[in-house]
């Protein structure tokens, strides 16, 4: 493992501690999103992003948007880690009156650009974004993280087919492909497969990448494009704890003292 | 007054307006819904061709990337018939765009019953009701050409969303000689009166104005209110109405429940009750031209007047 790829996956690890330790506070939290997309947030906070925690709006920083807003913990995880806001703040998720609502707000949380928790709603958003980076001449990236079965919403196929349209260059949408929905998997729900021809077929480049593997995230985040691109992320709800992962009822499960304990071991040495 | 007065399409001098702000501020851009020709945008799109984001027939896409463009420190206005940008895009407007609080206009054309005998999927008459339930958006209802082009100036200068509604049905002048016509967050007394207050928005204050002026020729004083802002509600011009005048009319081009009228209503029950008469376009409306339909539904001076002799012989 190479300097950054360890940095990126020391980032990882201590992401997915601040996700047990205040999932296990606060007593509620979608942990099974938060584990399978927290690679995802590594790879980007740690290697990919131009943002600054000191200067959070600052006018050509590369926009992140969670459109998995139920994943707020490891966004809340990811940016404390990198110094948006306080680590300690994270006791407070859930707590009355708190910053760090069940869903993001960007008027609250410095570094969330949006207030997702409606599904379907990040992709048309970061579109915009992108098409204002291009009108603006300023060089920022546009990056979308939705969850696999969010993918029914109809709006993400509005902006896909619109983005595709107008060849943004500089989006990237990714799909935390987990395989699950709240309650089944996604294949017994509504299917979604072939994904990888039906952004082709929308005008996208596909890049269907382990998403758990920092090289392959971070090659696929950064290698130039003609197209926008969509990174289908392979992924494992709850990723990174043995009797979580694959398991449905991880969705919000909230662990139990003894398996905190075992996962808080199993990630510690990650 | 028998004499007709000239009258006009908003949408046009909308277009005028918004092309003149973007010549000197190049952060407002234009997102639509395939509809340039149905919101007057032809020549803002020759003018400024990079800057009219046409996302063609897809109302949450286009509400999304407004969000996106504000958030990318644009000004976007969102220009689109009414009932589609907000009935097929509602819960974008509620969380990209109020509760996330960017900075976008969302412009509501051709609202009520302005389509006609196009019938009820294409009346936008829910809208107010819709938008008045959410935090904090400002909904403004410019009646003439004069306020239309204050009111799309203020939101150009404004930061945070707007959603105003742009009438095709051509319209008098209600403002003439007012200077400021549009005053944020101000409801408008256009003509005082003692005995009762009308209180109309949109396509309604001309007709209020008619109301009035009947009424006076028969010894009732009516006091006329453009409210022209109904989020937020100028309260306390609403409190010396029912306060001065024994009884409040409201008339509006959309439904009265949880609408003008339903939101004049909650206060005035609250804070001092008097006789109300709510006037609106109440149910799916059947087919018919715009005139049809707002005589259909009693939105015309004759109504009014009827309404406020009724008021007024009860209320004693």
């Amino acid at each position: 493992m190479s300097m950054a790829t360890r940095e990126i996956a020391d980032l990882a690890r201590e992401i997915r501690l601040q996700i047990l330790h205040t999932i296990k506070g606060a007593g509620m939290g979608h942990i099974g999103g938060d584990f399978s997309v927290t690679d995802i947030l590594a790879t980007l906070f740690g290697a990919v992003l131009k943002v600054d925690p000191k200067e959070p709006n600052k006018a050509d920083r590369d926009r992140l948007i969670l459109s998995k807003g139920h994943a707020a913990v490891a966004l809340y995880s990811t940016l404390a880690l990198r110094g948006f806001f306080p680590v300690e703040d994270l006791k407070t998720f859930a707590q009355p009156l708190s910053k760090l609502n069940g869903h993001p707000n960007r008027n609250k949380v410095p570094g969330v650009e949006s207030n997702t928790g409606p599904l379907g709603h990040g992709f048309p958003i970061a579109v915009g974004t992108a098409i204002g980076a291009q009108l603006a001449k300023n060089g920022s990236r546009s990056f979308v993280i939705m969850g696999d079965g969010e993918l029914q919403e109809g709006s993400n196929w509005e902006a896909a087919m619109f983005a595709g349209h107008r060849k943004l260059t500089n989006l990237i949408a990714v799909v935390d492909r987990n395989g699950f929905q709240q309650g089944s998997p996604t294949s017994k729900t509504n299917e979604l497969d072939p994904l990888d021809k039906k952004f082709e077929a929308f005008g996208w480049e596909v890049c269907v990448v382990d998403g758990h593997n920092y090289d392959a995230l971070f090659k696929a985040f950064t290698d130039p494009q003609t197209k926008p691109r969509v990174i289908i992320a392979q992924t494992i709800k709850g990723k990174g704890v043995d009797f979580m992962e694959g398991k449905a009822e991880w969705h919000h499960k909230v662990p139990s003292a003894e398996q905190y304990e075992q996962a808080l071991e199993q990630v510690g040495k990650q | 007054m028998s004499e007709k007065l000239e009258e006009f399409d908003n949408r046009i001098i909308f277009a005028k307006t918004l092309i003149s702000l973007a010549t000197e501020n190049p952060k407002i851009v234009v997102v639509c819904n395939d509809s340039v020709g149905s919101s007057n945008l032809g020549e803002f799109r020759d003018l400024f061709p990079d800057r009219l984001i046409d996302v063609g027939i897809a109302e949450q896409n286009m509400v999304g990337v407004a969000a996106g463009l504000a958030n990318a420190g644009f000004t976007p206005f969102v220009c689109a018939a009414a009932p589609f940008l907000t009935g097929r895009a509602l819960e974008q407007i509620k969380a990209d765009v109020v509760y996330t609080r960017t900075n976008v206009k969302l412009c509501g054309m051709s609202p009520g019953v302005s389509y006609g005998e196009l019938g009820p999927t294409h009346h936008s008459i829910e809208d107010i009701a819709w938008l008045r339930a959410l935090d904090s958006l400002p909904i403004v209802l410019p009646a003439d050409e004069a306020q239309t082009k204050e009111a799309v100036t203020w939101a150009a200068n404004t930061t945070g969303p707007v959603f105003m509604r742009i009438g095709r049905f051509k319209v008098p002048s209600v403002s003439q000689g007012q200077s400021p016509a549009f005053v944020p967050n101000k409801a408008m007394r256009i003509i005082d009166g003692t005995d009762i207050t009308i209180i109309a928005t949109g396509t309604l204050v001309s007709r209020a104005v008619a109301a009035a002026n009947q009424l006076k020729s028969e010894g009732i004083s009516a006091r006329v209110i453009n409210l022209s802002t109904v989020s937020p509600l100028d309260t306390t011009e609403i409190l010396l109405a029912a306060k001065e005048t024994k009884a409040i009319i409201t008339a509006e081009e959309s439904v009265t429940r949880g609408g003008v009228g339903g939101a004049i209503a909650e206060f005035v029950v609250q804070n001092h009750p008097v006789a109300m008469k709510l006037l609106g376009t109440d149910t799916f409306a059947p087919t018919g031209s715009v005139s049809y339909l707002l005589e259909h539904y009693g939105l015309t001076a004759d109504s009014i007047v009827a309404s406020a002799r009724e008021l007024l012989k009860h209320g004693k």
